[in-house]
């Protein structure tokens, strides 16, 4: 069996309730921090560990909380980013929802480091059940002298709030959930100033991932060495994998990083293979936003070594053969799944969800949207690949935030990779509809013909 | 001083300046394009995006290019930053892309639209854009609302640059309009159709970079090149009173503030002003306006000192009969 952190109490029965969790060693960790430790030793354990923010980013925890400005007088903050609406990435739902009290731990040993004395949960609008479950939980942990005033008898007092937000995707964006916190427009905010120097109502504010808070506890309990000690190279620790699609064993993984592809999603332990036996025809890594890569990629890297689930061995070979980890969202495709279709599903959501403020996003996202569907129903013709591919290149990295490139690399790896399907379904929309897309050819990748 | 380098000349600035705003502080063509970003107002910039820059030397201390392109609007600019503009091909193509990307959903309607003529994008089409579309879907359309009896939404014209809102936020005593909804849908709206009503409410016409906001008093009464404008004030409690009129023979068709070679106002002005004193004895006239960015009105009616030469050299030189005086050019229009 595999390492488990986040795991190891999830299936213990009442481990949603305070008693059941303190049974198996919660809450250890505030007792240790606060009562041993000072914050300064907290964020060295953190820099130590190697933990990389689990959202999608990977930037490491450690750098981020020593970014955050401590000027005299001015209040900082944590927010807790709890509105994961990367479409295949259901990994904190669950934690929250099994084990709210390892948030809550995680929260109250952050604050404590970052010398933050209010705290926030923003947590998304279709979580509304979460909301209630979180409540409960904190609820209880105020009630048995775990937030509040005076904690633990060390003079460090923390406000825990949750806030729910209203159910947009880009408030999952680290300014636009500020903004929407501070009861505006979910509109991701221009940077620099960047949240650590200026945030929440305009004071210096670290924003991290569920997952990210959540192994912190583990950090304080067992050390920063023995965490960097899981884990392969840069990439230390654990993480959730939210696997999803045609697999035999969908669900919530915590696995290892460094384990290779190959064994997730094949073994019995993990995904237990492709539903029906069907031949694996690709895989979206890290949530819908990042490029999507043919079985043969997933598999290897361009240079036959195996790829790894790991933050490095996920991106080897950049875009052009290569993907990112982000947030864990791991949506398998077998041999009867269109990638247009999919992709069209993929563009329709980020049509859906961009924010209109600035001109790439707005316009882009839904001008790919109508193409994909044109050649849907039909009416493509060649050249709209070509338009396509111009569209997406006029996006990427233009835009405020990050959605703009999120909007973008489906459909330029998409074409990148699966290139010959667009132009079949374009030439015989009709048998692409009915007949299973699967064919050699897609193995061979066509990375030339657009990089 | 710090010094950046746009385009290679080197330009001093001081510090807390952002690359736009080195780069207007010499003028010329290594300015780029703004759609979004108004100088007079606080915090705009960023949306449209046609600003875009390379930077490929982030500063002395930190000499590496940013893998992006940058606005240079809301982008410091810092000591030994090199940037590129116009003399990157990539920037080029990418600010074209993003004109189609502003024009794909613009109805277009410049024939009819009382903007054209002094229209930024327009203007920004016609220096940065593509030669034709490669859009092939319906526009998008929104229901008419009413704002008011003075100012005409449309909609459909509007590129979201924000400066409304912000005009709103910081000039006038209370916002009643914003942005609804989200993506391609957003629209500049009242809550319920609420009209847009106060003393400087009008201002948000003169910021407006497209038709979307109308001066309704002036509706279709002429193409703004078939007016011609004069500067001239008067006494207001309210405003500073200085403006610019738009005459059509001895009429006055509009009444706006006076705006900057960028088309932004240098001050702003009341509604009164603006909507309700359209008769030439309201107001001490001090000449005609000096306007060079759009040149069609400028060329067509007035003669600025360097045209006056021109247009005598040219009447001298002709041998036509030179009794023509200066008063009977200046005064046809």
């Amino acid at each position: 069996m595999a390492k488990k952190i986040l795991f190891e109490h999830i299936d213990k029965p009442g481990i949603r309730h305070l008693e059941a969790y303190r049974q198996h060693g919660g809450y250890k960790a505030v007792e240790k921090a606060l009562q041993a430790m000072s914050p300064a030793e907290v964020v060295s354990e953190v820099i130590t560990s190697g933990l990389r923010g689990r959202g999608g980013a990977g930037f490491q925890t450690g750098t981020k909380w020593n970014f955050l400005a401590k000027p005299e007088g001015v209040p900082r903050y944590l927010v807790c980013n709890a509105d994961e609406s990367e479409p295949g990435t259901f990994k904190d739902r669950y934690l929250m929802e099994k084990i709210p009290h390892m948030l809550i731990e995680g929260m109250i040993v952050s604050s404590f480091a970052l010398g933050v004395n209010t705290a926030y949960i923003y947590i998304r609008g279709e979580y509304f059940y979460l909301y209630n479950i979180m409540e409960e939980a904190i609820a209880e942990a105020y009630k048995a002298g775990w937030l509040g005033q005076n904690i633990c008898n060390s003079g460090y007092n923390l406000e825990l709030h949750m806030h729910i937000g209203a159910g947009a995707y880009i408030c999952g964006e680290e300014t636009a959930l500020l903004e929407s916190l501070e009861g505006k427009r979910g509109n991701p905010r221009i940077k620099p100033p960047f949240p650590a120097v200026a945030g929440l109502y305009g004071c210096p504010t670290v924003v991290n991932n569920v997952e990210t808070i959540a192994a912190v506890p583990y950090i304080v309990n067992f050390g920063g060495e023995h965490y960097a000690s899981i884990g392969i190279g840069k990439s230390t620790g654990t993480k959730l994998i939210s696997a999803s699609g045609h697999i035999k064993k969908p669900g919530v993984y915590e696995i290892e990083l460094g384990l290779p592809v190959e064994e997730f999603i094949y073994s019995d332990e993990y995904c237990g293979g492709i539903r029906n036996d069907n031949e694996l025809k690709a895989v979206v890594a890290g949530g819908s936003s990042v490029p999507i890569l043919p079985k043969d990629l997933i598999l290897k890297t361009a240079d036959g070594h195996p790829r790894l689930m790991s933050y490095e061995s996920m991106a080897d070979g950049g875009f052009t053969t290569g993907t990112m980890l982000g947030s864990g969202g791991f949506i398998v495709m077998d041999h009867t799944t269109s990638i247009v279709t999919n992709l069209h599903t993929f563009a329709r959501f980020y049509h859906h969800e961009s924010c209109g403020q600035c001109s790439p996003c707005r316009e882009g996202t839904g001008w790919m949207e109508k193409i994909l569907h044109k050649i849907l129903d039909g009416h493509g013709t060649l050249s709209d690949i070509d338009l396509l591919w111009d569209i997406q290149a006029g996006i990427e990295g233009k835009t405020i935030c990050a959605l703009g490139d999120a909007a973008a690399w489906p459909v330029a790896s998409a074409i990148r990779h699966f290139r010959a399907e667009f132009e079949s379904y374009i030439k015989d929309p009709a048998a692409s509809r009915t007949f299973s897309h699967y064919d050699e050819k897609y193995k061979v990748h066509n990375v030339d013909a657009q990089s | 001083m710090p010094e950046i380098t746009i385009d290679g000349k080197k330009i001093e600035f001081a510090q807390g300046m952002t690359i736009l705003e080195a780069a207007r502080s010499v003028g010329g063509d290594l300015v780029p394009p703004t759609m979004c970003y108004y100088s007079k107002l606080k915090d705009t910039g960023g949306y449209c995006r046609t600003c875009i820059v390379k930077v490929e030397s982030e500063s002395v201390k930190n000499p590496r290019a940013l893998p992006k392109p940058v606005a240079s609007c809301r982008t410091l600019a810092q000591d030994g930053m090199v940037v590129k503009n116009q003399t990157s091909p990539e920037i080029q193509e990418a600010r074209a892309g993003i004109v189609e990307f502003l024009l794909i959903n613009h109805p277009l309607d410049c024939p009819v639209c009382d903007q054209a003529g002094e229209c930024s994008l327009q203007d920004l089409g016609y220096e940065h854009g593509k030669m034709n579309t490669r859009y092939e879907f319906e526009r998008r359309e929104f229901p008419q609302k009413d704002i008011g009896d003075k100012i005409k939404l449309h909609m459909n014209r509007c590129i979201l640059c924000y400066r409304c809102v912000k005009t709103a936020d910081q000039i006038t005593d209370g916002r009643v309009h914003g942005v609804c909804s989200r993506g391609d849908v957003a629209e500049i709206s009242t809550y319920i159709e609420k009209a847009i009503d106060n003393d400087f409410s009008g201002n948000i016409i003169d910021v407006c970079p497209v038709g979307a906001l109308t001066d309704r008093t002036f509706r279709f009464k002429s193409r703004v090149w078939f007016t011609k404008p004069v500067d001239a004030h008067r006494n207001c409690d309210k405003c500073c009173g200085k403006v610019r009129l738009w005459y059509k023979g001895e009429e006055i068709l509009r009444v706006t503030a006076r705006k900057d070679m960028y088309g932004e106002v240098e001050e702003w002005i009341c509604n009164e002003c603006r909507f309700e004193k359209k008769r030439t004895t309201d107001w001490q006239i001090e000449g005609p306006s000096q306007i060079d960015r759009h040149s069609v009105i400028s060329a067509n009616h007035y003669r600025t000192p360097a045209m006056k030469k021109d247009l005598s050299n040219m009447i001298l030189n002709s041998g036509i009969d030179a009794s023509v005086s200066s008063a009977d050019l200046t005064d046809k229009a």
